[in-house]
């Protein structure tokens, strides 16, 4: 199966649009499965697809788990879920200036992390199928170890390190009683 | 070694709140309330409790509101001071967007230490509300080391 999912927060109907058609000209075409946003589903209800507007947490999960591949806006919250759970994820990104999000911030996360295993970048709509049907092809050859749950250590270790000395080392900046920021020399 | 702070971890649901998740083990064994914007959040968090067999940390959630929703905008704003004032934490620490910029300056006033760490999808330039609360909050961090600068905001690392 494949899970569709284009976050909590804005529909992005040029996505939906174009894995419907997908979906409607590839000869047998796999099970796909989407979350589309309240507005998603009032603008364009999928026809050959199951979709629905929003999940539970729990749910999201779930179809998480079931399946295959993920399709996503250049969210870093989907991208993150895929990684930790080892899954492959086709990622097109929602761009500023077709109002689909405030900025290109995800034109230029998917530039920064495209090159990445298991993150496969459509710049846009006419680059989709041909990524899936590519992807989808070699699907056996991505199986890739989930990446940890958890922020790599080193991180979480100096935020801890800052949570329980109100100090941080890497830059040698100190933050004194007050709170106001003092530099080491 | 000084006493174990009590944190306040909160960020708007999706992507904010993943990263914020993949930071839980900076606050492990330390007394911890999340706050996001989606209830079924919290259902997951005391799963999780429950199977690891750890008490279930504070929970509460506020109204979810993008930047264009003033009256949505002002009644999360009225919520984080609420949840604030409630559990009284030592430390504030927020992935994005609006909550977390609200309980910063919020938490800050009150004498709460912060910190925000700007969402690892801001690769070329800082959010607008990472950019606005630099001068306002205790530790400053991007997740990408390139728009690291002397003044702030620092780099520690990234969720990923």
């Amino acid at each position: 199966m494949i899970f569709l999912t284009i976050g909590t927060h804005e529909p992005f109907e040029r996505l939906i649009r174009a894995i419907d058609e997908w979906c409607g000209t590839t000869p047998n075409p796999p099970k796909v499965f989407g979350q589309i946003t309240d507005e998603g589903m009032a603008h364009h209800r999928p026809k050959n697809f199951e979709a629905v507007a929003r999940m539970t947490p729990k749910d999201y999960n779930l179809k998480f788990q079931q399946s295959d591949l993920i399709i996503s806006h250049a969210g870093m919250g989907s991208i993150l879920t895929a990684l930790s759970r080892g899954k492959p994820i086709v990622v097109m990104p929602r761009r500023g200036h077709l109002r689909e999000t405030r900025n290109d911030h995800q034109f230029t996360t998917a530039k920064h992390l495209g090159d990445r295993p298991n993150i496969f970048v459509a710049k846009d709509e006419t680059e989709l199928p041909a990524l899936l049907d590519r992807t989808l092809e070699t699907l056996g050859q991505h199986k890739q170890a989930p990446v940890s749950q958890d922020a790599p250590p080193q991180f979480t270790a100096a935020l801890r390190e800052y949570l329980m000395t109100n100090t941080f080392a890497p830059n040698g900046i100190a933050h004194g009683q007050n709170g106001k920021k003092s530099f080491e020399t | 070694m000084s006493k174990m702070p009590h944190v306040m971890a909160i960020s708007s649901t999706g992507g904010h709140w993943v990263q914020l998740m993949r930071l839980r083990k900076a606050w492990d064994g330390m007394k911890v309330t999340y706050v996001t914007t989606d209830p079924g959040s919290g259902e997951l968090l005391r799963q999780q409790a429950q199977e690891a067999g750890e008490a279930a940390p504070n929970f509460a959630t506020v109204t979810e509101a993008n930047r264009w929703q003033k009256i949505r905008l002002i009644k999360q704003l009225l919520q984080i001071t609420w949840v604030l004032i409630r559990y009284r934490p030592d430390v504030v620490v927020s992935t994005g967007a609006a909550p977390g910029y609200f309980a910063i300056r919020l938490g800050g006033l009150l004498g709460a230490r912060t910190i925000w760490i700007d969402s690892m999808a801001n690769a070329e330039e800082l959010s607008l509300s990472g950019q606005k609360i630099g001068k306002h909050v205790d530790l400053w961090l991007t997740q990408w080391e390139h728009l690291a600068k002397p003044e702030g905001p620092h780099y520690l690392g990234a969720v990923l």
